[in-house]
């Protein structure tokens, strides 16, 4: 509750200094400053005409394709460099690399590969989030306590038993919130991806605002992109996490 | 003949001296051998081997017979840490070496039913692993360790993590389980007095590997109490062996 107060205390003083520095003292440009009705103006009209929803539900849609491609990706490549020593020793150093390429480096290259499409858009997120699920899945699986390891192999685990029995879900928490990171680096490389190209998304909405020179849908978009993101970390993965990690006593502040 | 260690020397790459030193001894099928010893003189190392978790630099192994070349179920392992999942509750990590080896689920459940009764758990069988105490967490390794139908099962201190008074009670539960089902077991310990307390016969390991270890005989009857002069006279003289050998 306490954030919803403090929410609603940052966006009045907003329109306060919208009000102060544009409406009084006209020390900033009307164009240059977006105000918190007009953001709400503009909220009202692109939901109205729809223009909002179909560019949530098709950056939505696009985001979670790529990143579906991108846990098969990642998952293969995480188990691959695990269990073979030698790409443990040469390809993960060469994917931690690639990790600090930002995503949107990959969009000239996703461009002239693939044209203006779609297709372009998702290489870009793939980029973007598989390699970052390849090393958690890699440290996931060697973070496992290996008295887990030891006891189900004294009991006779064959290998696909021991993934299947004790390797999958041991890493099981772990896994979950790297999905999770590689959820939040899929959607800014989707925006990357959408504010390059020109198929119908959030990303091109915040473009056409800029075109237009309208800070308030530019301001608005932003807003939206940061909303859907908490909400899909808040409703789908924290709710995962939460549960795995309260089935195995580890949740903070669990009674015992 | 159930296990057989057939000079076994095992040396670490990292270290110069060997921590074990041709070491032969054989555990006959029922027997309950304890192997006693001080922190460092290689117990821990010595059942790493039998378990398959290790290779032997030199000797060998043989488990009726056969050669130990890896881990198997036929040498199910009871561990310091109970090693128990705690993705499954109680009665499912009971079940957990069953479900490896493709035993029935009818099966499963009438055994581990069984073995929770054995070791006073049945009415946990349904709480999460967090939920119960350190004692009933070996309980529960010991009832899962104890549906294999390992030729040996092997304990590698079970109790020493534990408080006195809840390893007193485990040691005199293991005792009773031991004399109801014949298991062979080989248990690891560095207490003397749970040595004493358990063992047909005890092998004192020295910290010194060129020392051969000393096997000794516990003739005492069960059930054994550890204030009787026979059980004093034993543990003294076994203490007296490894005093001022912790490393």
């Amino acid at each position: 509750m306490s954030i919803v107060i403090f929410l609603c205390l940052l966006i009045g003083i907003w329109q306060i200094f919208y009000w102060i520095g544009v409406d009084v003292f006209a020390v900033f440009k009307p164009y240059a400053v977006p105000s918190p009705l007009g953001v709400g103006q503009r909220f009202i009209e692109l939901c109205s005409d729809g223009t909002l929803w179909e560019a949530v539900g098709n950056s939505l849609l696009r985001g979670v394709a790529g990143y579906a491609i991108a846990i098969l990706i990642g998952v293969a490549v995480g188990l691959l460099i695990n269990h073979f020593k030698y790409l443990q020793k040469n390809l993960k150093p060469i994917i931690l690399g690639i990790q600090t390429l930002p995503s949107v480096c990959w969009v000239p290259f996703s461009i002239l590969w693939f044209g203006l499409s779609t297709q372009a858009i998702l290489f870009v997120v793939v980029m973007g989030s598989a390699f970052s699920i390849a090393i958690s899945v890699d440290n996931a699986i060697k973070n496992i306590q290996p008295i887990y390891i030891k006891a189900a192999l004294t009991m006779g685990a064959g290998k696909r038993q021991l993934y299947r029995y004790v390797i999958f879900p041991a890493s099981l928490p772990e896994l979950v919130s790297g999905l999770k990171q590689g959820w939040s680096f899929a959607w800014r490389a989707l925006m990357a991806g959408e504010v390059m190209t020109t198929s119908v998304g959030l990303g091109q909405t915040l473009i056409m605002g800029r075109d237009l020179a309208d800070i308030n849908q530019v301001m608005l978009v932003m807003v939206v992109i940061i909303v859907v993101g908490i909400l899909i970390d808040k409703f789908i993965f924290s709710v995962i996490e939460k549960r795995l990690l309260m089935k195995r006593g580890l949740w903070e502040g669990q009674q015992e | 003949m159930s296990l057989e260690l057939k000079n076994v020397s095992m040396q670490f790459s990292n270290s110069e001296n060997a921590t074990l030193n041709e070491i032969s001894l054989s555990v006959e099928p029922g027997e309950f051998v304890c192997i006693v010893g001080a922190s460092g003189c290689g117990k821990s190392t010595l059942l790493n081997l039998i378990a398959g978790l290790l290779k032997p630099t030199d000797g060998e192994i043989l488990l009726d017979g056969k050669k130990i070349t890896g881990p198997g179920a036929d040498r199910t392992v009871m561990f310091q840490e109970h090693g128990l999942y705690p993705w499954l509750n109680v009665i499912d990590n009971v079940k957990f070496g069953m479900k490896l080896a493709g035993v029935p689920k009818e099966v499963q459940e009438e055994r581990a039913v069984h073995y929770l009764k054995m070791v006073n758990l049945l009415e946990y069988r349904n709480y999460p692993i967090h939920q119960i105490s350190g004692g009933m967490r070996q309980r529960t390794a010991l009832a899962r360790a104890l549906t294999m139908d390992s030729s040996v099962l092997l304990m590698d201190e079970p109790f020493s993590a534990l408080d006195k008074q809840t390893s007193n009670k485990l040691r005199e539960e293991l005792q009773r389980i031991w004399m109801e089902t014949k298991r062979t077991i080989l248990f690891i310990t560095h207490s003397v007095e749970e040595a004493v307390y358990l063992g047909d016969r005890v092998v004192v390991l020295s910290a010194d590997a060129k020392k051969k270890p000393h096997i000794m005989e516990i003739g005492l009857q069960r059930p054994r109490h550890v204030y009787s002069p026979e059980f004093v006279e034993l543990r003294h003289q076994i203490l007296e062996e490894i005093r001022g050998e912790a490393i």
